[in-house]
């Protein structure tokens, strides 16, 4: 388990550090951080144990909003992770 | 200096560290419950060291699956890590290669996403993402085995709104990957995608699959653009 875990985050830095890289793939890498974000972002607050999940009883939806809105205003992690988790403290209060 | 830099990525580790917290602990309460000792936790967030690995592990051996098929599955949740650790690649150009294989090994999502929003304000050394790596998973492992050992009797998280810390992260992050219209198009584009894929695909292939499509759209626009409007950079 510990070999599949590694060799996946191990072998590309390791060896592609020791190559020249084409352009091509260089710009293909560049979009990989948004790409992977959103992937990663996207079921968890879309998304509930069923599928889609576009609701007023989706509490981690509406806490996106303000916490989109803050980072949107601040560009901060700190601020945002706190508005987010204040928000869903807030909501889940009132929806129960 | 040094201890500087290093610092610096130990206070970058930080809101992982809030949603390390209770995930870990709800990973060490499950792993207690289907039988794992604390000494073996331990050695599971110390030596394998990820998040979804573990929790798709613990809930195929309580399955009763064979060591073949949990490592076969292990391994295809880690997936993702490839394009990650990939991705990094242009950004330690500048750090000294025995570093790399060390470093490699603390990459997580989410330690991957807070240095790609570092790294892209500026130039990082290997200290940096030691410290990053050092704090996040000193921490996981800490939260894991707190949850093995003490159990069920911890509060719940949600009272504290711990399990919206990770989403925010992201969704922090996110929005300082974005720079141009073009950036917001894609993203947009990964979530209906991610979405989309797990829908109808079990386990996190969505990852990969909407990550890899939406990176070579986001090229194939990048060529569409510049062969179009010469003058434009995207």
């Amino acid at each position: 388990m510990m070999l599949v875990t590694y060799i996946p985050r191990m072998l590309p830095l390791v060896v592609l550090s020791k190559m020249n890289i084409p352009p091509l793939v260089l710009n293909w890498l560049k979009y990989i951080p948004i790409a992977v974000l959103a992937s990663l972002l996207a079921p968890e607050i879309f998304m509930n144990e069923t599928g889609l999940d576009i609701s007023l009883n989706n509490q981690m939806l509406l806490a996106a909003i303000p916490a989109f809105i803050v980072a949107s205003l601040t560009k901060n992690l700190f601020y945002t992770v706190f508005s987010g988790m204040g928000a869903i403290i807030i909501i889940s209060r009132f929806l129960g | 200096m040094k201890r500087k830099e290093f610092l610096s990525g130990v206070k970058a580790a930080l809101p992982i560290v809030f949603g390390y917290i209770p995930v870990g602990m709800a990973f060490g309460v499950l792993a207690a419950q289907i039988g794992l000792t604390v000494s073996e936790v331990f050695f599971m967030s110390l030596l394998v060291y990820a998040g979804s690995g573990q929790f798709v592990a613990v809930s195929l051996m309580s399955a009763g699956a064979s060591a073949v098929a949990i490592i076969f599955t292990t391994f295809l949740v880690n997936s993702r890590h490839i394009l990650m650790s990939a991705a990094l690649v242009p950004h330690v150009r500048n750090i000294p290669r025995w570093s790399l294989p060390l470093i490699s090994y603390g990459i997580t999502d989410e330690t991957f996403a807070v240095a790609m929003g570092e790294v892209t304000k500026e130039k990082k050394g290997e200290l940096f993402f030691l410290g990053l790596n050092i704090t996040s998973q000193s921490f996981w492992i800490l939260s894991t085995v707190i949850g093995a050992s003490v159990g069920n009797i911890i509060p719940d998280p949600r009272a504290f709104g711990l399990h919206f810390a990770m989403p925010a992260m992201f969704i922090a992050l996110l929005i300082m990957q974005i720079k141009n219209k073009k950036g917001i198009l894609l993203a947009m584009l990964a979530i209906g995608l991610s979405i989309l894929f797990k829908s109808i695909l079990p386990g996190n292939w969505n990852i990969i699959l909407a990550t890899i499509l939406t990176a070579t759209i986001g090229v194939m626009i990048e060529k569409w653009t510049v062969k179009y409007s010469p003058s434009s950079s995207g």
